[in-house]
């Protein structure tokens, strides 16, 4: 629907990486800190200045816009998936294979596949469902030669959905593999 | 749909309505029971009589009172309409308590013996009999006065209904607030009234869930992310100091994790080379086991209660049903029958009974189930559409499970019969994943 049109959705992290890895404990003795300090950099290069609208800093910000270059498919690092499926559509195999045609053309690069699924259904069920995602376009960039070990694959299964909506708007847009590198 | 179903349908979507409008309902424990009220045993809950300097530390009476009511059982006479304040059973005159129509009494002292030292004593009565059915008497600390009133109400409620309480018990939740950029997260601990919470972890943009008590109550084992670039993984921390230990550095990820009923393994699920699988894990040694190897999604296991049995979800059938396995991992065989999808279950302490997120198809969305093994029967007890992580408490009669109010997650507590629910209002942001703990 949306994607027919042309719509390219940038999600971005914005703020700065936070410096160090807190573990500490507080006053109580029992609590624990953890902050992730890479999380900031997630940020995608082509992103940069698209940022429209009324945003808080730092919230996610979801940028729809009408692209005229989506014959090139590197220029997609999100995939998208059917409910509980983990098969590519053929859009997505295009974007993936192109991706996988790139980077098996230079090596040496690192790539990480996020797996990520809607909210429906439970959470530990949607952790092992992102991660089918993941592994799906992780097959397909090995059959086309990017070696294994330059391939990562995390699910994050709901836990990091980039639209809020309870729809199916919504839930399209959160079940994806993101392709990062 | 019965007039009287509808009426309480009205009863619960006024009360949502109400938390929808009064913002000064959030950030502090709310629960209401929204439907089922009016039909437990009538009960008498004299104030206890306080003695010392000042005002008392705590209201065990009222304590007491919030237990048994939120427990659906019990109907609490309003102290307004009680005709006397006895403080022990040779004070009372059964005609006061009669003539209000209450079956069971309940009275109570709450003495100051020292500069930290409070004796706390109580009676049940029975009203047309005109006798004690049980009494207790503590010597405690401030610090202890909640505990002694949860377990003054998990006594009386032995004597009345024939069940172990569950009132002193704790539980534990994940809380998740948006802050500008970063999603923080909470893991909790609190008393099983929601009082007292205590937080157990704090991480930033790291998910938290699944979290598991151990048998004990001395740790939780749940699930989060070290950094941006490792999966999930489970981790191991003790309560009361806060040591915490990732389990396991296994290539992949690790989630689900499950305490066995002797505290000595873990059920866990490992997700390797794009296959997810139930491994159980002996927590002294580390040492894995893997117990299926299907190329489906296995994952969420929960052990039965004599730890012979787990019951796991699979989409091995091609939508995710729940399936039982010999500890050992032999004789896999399906349970779930009924339902589009079925997920996340877990055994009540007599074993009979799983509590499961159910799909009934149909545009139903998910909601908390009642399995029975015996049948195959599955009981729908709830009417959300995103309802999850159910979890029994240790006594069998109440579901706490994770429903959403508009977009946004709070706890709710449902009796296994269907018969009571109720809204938990327990912090502000997305409150998620309560697990109940077996023993305090």
């Amino acid at each position: 629907m949306m994607r027919r049109f042309g719509t390219i959705v940038l999600v971005l992290f914005l703020g700065v990486a936070i410096s160090g890895c807190a573990a500490s404990k507080k006053k109580g003795g029992s609590a624990v800190e953890v902050e992730d300090a890479t999380i900031g950099n997630t940020t995608d290069s082509t992103a940069s200045g698209i940022g429209t609208g009324d945003t808080t800093a730092g919230e996610i910000i979801v940028v729809e816009e009408n692209t005229t270059n989506m014959d090139d498919p590197l220029g997609q690092r999100v995939v998208y998936f059917d409910f509980d499926s983990a098969n590519l559509t053929p859009e997505a195999q295009r974007i993936v294979e192109a991706h996988a045609q790139y980077l098996a053309g230079n090596p040496g690069m690192a790539v990480v596949l996020e797996g990520h699924a809607d909210e429906r259904g439970t959470r530990e069920y949607n952790l092992a469902l992102g991660e089918r995602r993941a592994n799906a376009v992780s097959q397909i960039f090995q059959s086309l030669g990017v070696p294994a070990d330059a391939i990562r694959t995390i699910s994050y299964g709901e836990e990091r959905p980039v639209s809020m909506g309870q729809d199916e708007g919504a839930w399209s847009l959160n079940r994806r593999v993101e392709i990062l590198y | 749909m019965t007039p009287d179903r509808i009426i309480r349908r009205l009863a619960l979507w006024w009360l949502l309505g109400a938390f929808a409008f009064s913002p000064s309902a959030f950030g502090k424990l709310t629960i209401e029971i929204t439907e089922g009220a009016g039909s437990g045993i009538p009960i008498a809950a004299v104030p206890f009589k306080w003695t010392g300097s000042g005002s008392p530390p705590e209201d065990i009476g009222a304590i007491v009172s919030a237990d048994l009511y939120r427990s659906g059982r019990f109907d609490l006479l309003p102290a307004s309409d009680f005709l006397s304040r006895p403080s022990e059973a040779s004070e009372v005159r059964y005609k006061d308590w009669r003539l209000i129509k209450a079956e069971a009494l309940v009275v109570g002292r709450l003495t100051m013996t020292g500069p930290d030292q409070f004796d706390v004593s109580f009676e049940l009565l029975d009203v047309y009999r005109e006798k004690v059915k049980t009494g207790l008497k503590f010597s405690v600390k401030r610090s202890q006065l909640r505990q002694v009133a949860h377990q003054i109400s998990d006594r009386i409620f032995y004597e009345m209904t024939g069940i172990e309480g569950a009132f002193n018990t704790r539980i534990a939740y994940v809380t998740m607030q948006q802050q500008d950029k970063d999603r923080i997260y909470q893991l909790m601990v609190a008393d099983s009234d929601g009082h007292d919470p205590q937080e157990i972890l704090k991480t930033t943009n790291l998910p938290v869930l699944s979290p598991s008590w151990s048998p004990n109550g001395q740790w939780l084992a749940y699930v989060s992310f070290s950094d941006d670039r490792s999966g999930a993984n489970i981790w191991l921390q003790d309560i009361a100091s806060g040591q915490r230990r990732r389990i396991a550095r296994i290539d992949g990820s690790a989630s689900a994790p499950a305490w066995s009923p002797d505290g000595r393994s873990l059920a866990l699920t490992v997700s390797a080379s794009g296959n997810t699988d139930i491994y159980i894990m002996q927590v002294a040694t580390g040492e894995l086991r893997r117990i299926t190897k299907d190329p489906a999604i296995d994952t969420e296991p929960a052990w039965a209660p004599d730890g012979r049995e787990l019951v796991f979800t699979s989409d091995r059938g091609g939508r995710p049903q729940i399936y039982r396995a010999k500890a050992d991992g032999t004789g896999v065989e399906r349970l779930t029958r009924e339902g589009k999808e079925n997920a996340g279950a877990s055994y009540d302490p007599t074993g009979k009974r799983l509590v499961l997120v159910t799909n009934q198809g149909s545009g139903a969305g998910y909601q908390i189930g009642v399995f029975y093994l015996e049948s195959g029967r599955t009981d729908v007890l709830t009417d959300g559409t995103l309802d999850e992580s159910p979890t029994f408490s240790s006594n069998g009669t109440m579901i706490l499970y994770a429903t959403k109010m508009g977009r946004e997650g709070v706890l709710a507590a449902v009796s296994a019969d269907g018969r009571v629910r109720q809204l938990l209002k327990l912090h502000d942001g997305d409150v998620r994943e309560p697990a109940w703990s077996v023993s305090r």
